[in-house]
């Protein structure tokens, strides 16, 4: 935890500059803000149009449901992934708001092997060996398709990243137009004095890449397949 | 591997990207699909032109107080746990790498995609104290297997093509299947699952780092960086100097920049915002971190008339728009940075000794400037190398010396550059499709004969070049 030579190198910088090293800057204020306008104004209820639209083109199947049948629907899309019965889910709070302790425990008795992430040995171990990984979005680009995920002690990095699929539930709550609001809560925060937490991942579908002849080939590294499933929970 | 790429002279590099069909084929349509997915999403998003605007203003603001913002920067990362090494040359930034790596015994290093680790050449200094680094984008592995030096910022194997790529994946790994791209990526992907676990070191490059929290930001397709970040103990983040942004709402504007530009998508699948270490009551993420701001040439360009060049995003959107890259692709420049931006910046961190064919590698016709999200002048850029290299180096008679002076002239009043470029279309016409050119006559029709401008310059362009390699032949 040091800082190493950062005097002699911005001394430099300033120099070549022409001038003193600045201490204090003044927020920019910038001339355009075509960020606002983007979706500017819509409903709920339009946002999640425009997020199951934008699915199609981040190659990720998109579910709708509500609270009350929220576990038949999760059960279903596990159902169709065929074969993988090894699942890693986020814990915290939400898993109580959304009843997803007794869900899981429904799907144990199905035969899955279920494990919340807790922040133990083995979580790691656990989520490279399953086929599946659920996760909470804590804020939903609709533009973009993004699930903004703030990983943390219940929230593993792993769990998105290292099994073939992944499962995003979505609370209706959590849309918003695009990236500028999310940049806004964490910009916001900031200047709170709350600290931005050590991982944020903005994740936009199962992972690609162009790299052979530019021939779209999903799931490299990451996720092969992603679903994200819409929860009504206003 | 340094920002060089070869030592064969600058026709000869020139004459074989001519050679290679394939290449000028995948580069070609390479860049006919980046470009429409890149006006599809301008154009969906609508606005374009102001969010260029801001993207310019946000550069601008950020280079005229970089010290600032360094050091603001460099405080965030301290108070997450971080460790920060500001390195004046590449030297001095492999020299701190190689101690981290020794400090921890470090022997497996794996890395994601990252040019500035390309340009101080870490990866060699890396393997001199004894690791074994394994480069995990998809294409930079293809590029580490059968040591090739990437060709495009974005898709670095694109002269490569499939049955290039089983070849070397069945020479160097004993891969024994189909040239389907599917399932060579499956076999890489498996390969590249091993090394994750193994590494005790992750190193990545920063597409941005934000001031006012401290946070790296990794911009990818793959997850490669997820693993990366997320597996080994120890995470080294390499970034230039000049790829801060003061908060996150300039973060945002700049990555839907870049990944618009890029390829077109809204955003990638993954945007990764890393800061600091892992807290004390989480179980991944690394244990260490260290951020190495890196200098290397960089501050020489600030408070001149090139310090925008320094605003430079790496979308590539400018290679994907240039009609000489089509024709010469990536390995003639003889640099890692190719296209407009390189010819602009290669010479500027490494001198014009090596690299003052650079600025000749352009049509001039301004493409490159139009499709630049944060509005570099590159083609002025580029002509303005032209007369310093004409004037310093003496390598014109005194009529192109005044040719060149009278052309940045007039070629810098807005209402003859916009006459020039129309009337350039014009010209070009038999050759144009798609509004590129798509074939020029004769021989090194990629940098000469097929340059979209105005035919009085062209004709003493031409001259010059005939001129100064006969000279060349002589000496
Ligand atoms: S110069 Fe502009 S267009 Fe070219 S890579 Fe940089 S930001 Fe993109």
């Amino acid at each position: 935890m040091t800082v190493h030579n950062r005097t002699s190198f911005l001394d430099r910088v300033a120099d070549n500059l022409g001038r003193e090293r600045r201490t204090d800057v003044k927020p920019p204020v910038y001339s355009v803000k075509p960020q606002d306008r983007v979706f500017q104004g819509a409903t709920q209820d339009e946002l999640i149009e425009k997020l199951e639209v934008q699915c199609q083109v981040i190659h990720t199947s998109f579910e709708r449901t509500v609270l009350a049948d929220l576990g038949d629907s999760l059960q279903n899309v596990l159902a169709s992934f065929e074969g993988s019965r090894k699942v890693i889910s986020a814990g915290g709070p939400r898993l109580d708001e959304f009843g997803m302790r007794g869900i899981y425990e429904a799907l144990g008795k199905e035969g899955f092997d279920l494990r919340v992430w807790n922040d133990q040995e083995g979580d790691v171990t656990f989520a490279e060996q399953a086929g599946v990984g659920i996760v909470f979005s804590d804020i939903t680009l609709a533009e973009s398709g993004t699930v903004t995920l703030f990983n943390d002690t219940h929230n593993g990095r792993s769990i998105s990243l290292l099994p073939e699929t992944f499962i995003a539930i979505i609370p209706k709550s959590t849309l918003v137009p695009r990236m500028t609001q999310a940049a806004r809560v964490i910009h916001e925060q900031e200047q709170q004095g709350n600290p931005v937490s050590s991982c944020v991942s903005f994740i936009t579908g199962p992972s690609n890449s162009a790299d052979i002849e530019m021939n779209l080939i999903v799931g490299v590294h990451g996720p092969v397949k992603a679903t994200y499933l819409l929860v009504e929970d206003l | 591997m340094g920002i060089k790429i070869g030592d064969k002279p600058y026709a000869e590099r020139i004459q074989a990207g001519i050679d290679n069909s394939f290449m000028r084929q995948a580069v070609s349509s390479a860049q006919g699909r980046f470009r429409s997915g890149r006006l599809k999403a301008a154009e969906e998003l609508g606005d374009w032109e102001d969010w260029r605007t801001l993207g310019e203003e946000i550069r601008h603001h950020t280079m005229e107080n970089l010290d600032y913002y360094l050091h603001q920067l460099s405080e965030q990362v301290e108070k997450r746990g971080g460790t920060v090494f500001f390195a004046e040359t590449a030297e001095e930034a492999n020299a701190y790498v190689q101690e981290v790596a020794k400090k921890k015994q470090a022997r497996k290093v794996v890395k994601s995609k990252s040019m500035v680790t390309e340009e101080i050449g870490l990866n060699e200094a890396l393997q001199q104290s004894g690791c074994e680094v394994v480069e995990s984008d998809l294409g930079e592995w293809i590029l580490q297997l059968d040591e090739d030096p990437p060709s495009h910022i974005v898709t670095p194997a694109l002269h490569k093509n499939k049955e290039q790529i089983r070849e070397t994946f069945a020479n160097k790994k004993g891969y024994t299947k189909t040239d389907q791209p599917k399932e060579l990526a499956a076999f890489a992907r498996e390969q590249l699952r091993k090394d994750f676990p193994e590494a005790d070191l992750g190193v990545t490059g920063c597409n941005f780092a934000v001031a006012e929290s401290g946070a790296v930001t990794l911009v990818t397709n793959e997850g490669n960086a997820r693993m990366v970040t997320s597996l080994p103990d120890t995470h080294i983040a390499v970034m230039g100097m000049e790829r801060v942004v003061p908060t996150w709402e300039e973060l945002e504007v700049v990555v839907s920049l870049l990944t618009r530009a890029a390829v077109g998508q809204k955003l990638t699948s993954y945007i990764t915002a890393l800061t600091g270490t892992r807290l004390e009551d989480e179980t991944d993420g690394p244990e260490d971190f260290h951020l190495v701001i890196v200098d290397n040439g960089r501050s020489k360009i600030l408070g001149t008339e090139f310090q925008s060049a320094l605003h430079c995003i790496r979308c590539a959107a400018c290679i994907n728009a240039c009609p000489v890259y089509r024709h010469v692709g990536g390995h003639s420049y003889g640099s890692i940075y190719p296209g407009p931006i390189g010819a602009v910046l290669t010479p500027l961190l490494d001198g014009y000794e090596d690299h003052k064919d650079l600025p000749y590698a352009s049509t001039l016709c301004a493409a490159c400037t139009e499709a630049c999200p944060v509005k570099i002048p590159l083609h002025e850029h580029l002509i303005r190398h032209r007369e310093i290299i004409v004037e310093r180096e003496h390598m014109g008679a005194k009529s192109e010396e005044w040719m060149m002076k009278g052309f940045a002239k007039w070629a810098s009043t807005p209402a003859a550059y916009k006459l020039s470029t129309k009337m350039a279309r014009t010209a070009m016409k038999p050759w144009t499709k798609d509004e590129q050119i798509e074939k020029g006559p004769g021989p090194l029709k990629g940098w000469t004969e097929s340059r979209d401008f105005p035919a009085p310059a062209k004709k003493n362009f031409w001259e010059w070049y005939k001129q100064r390699e006969k000279r060349r032949g002589e000496a």
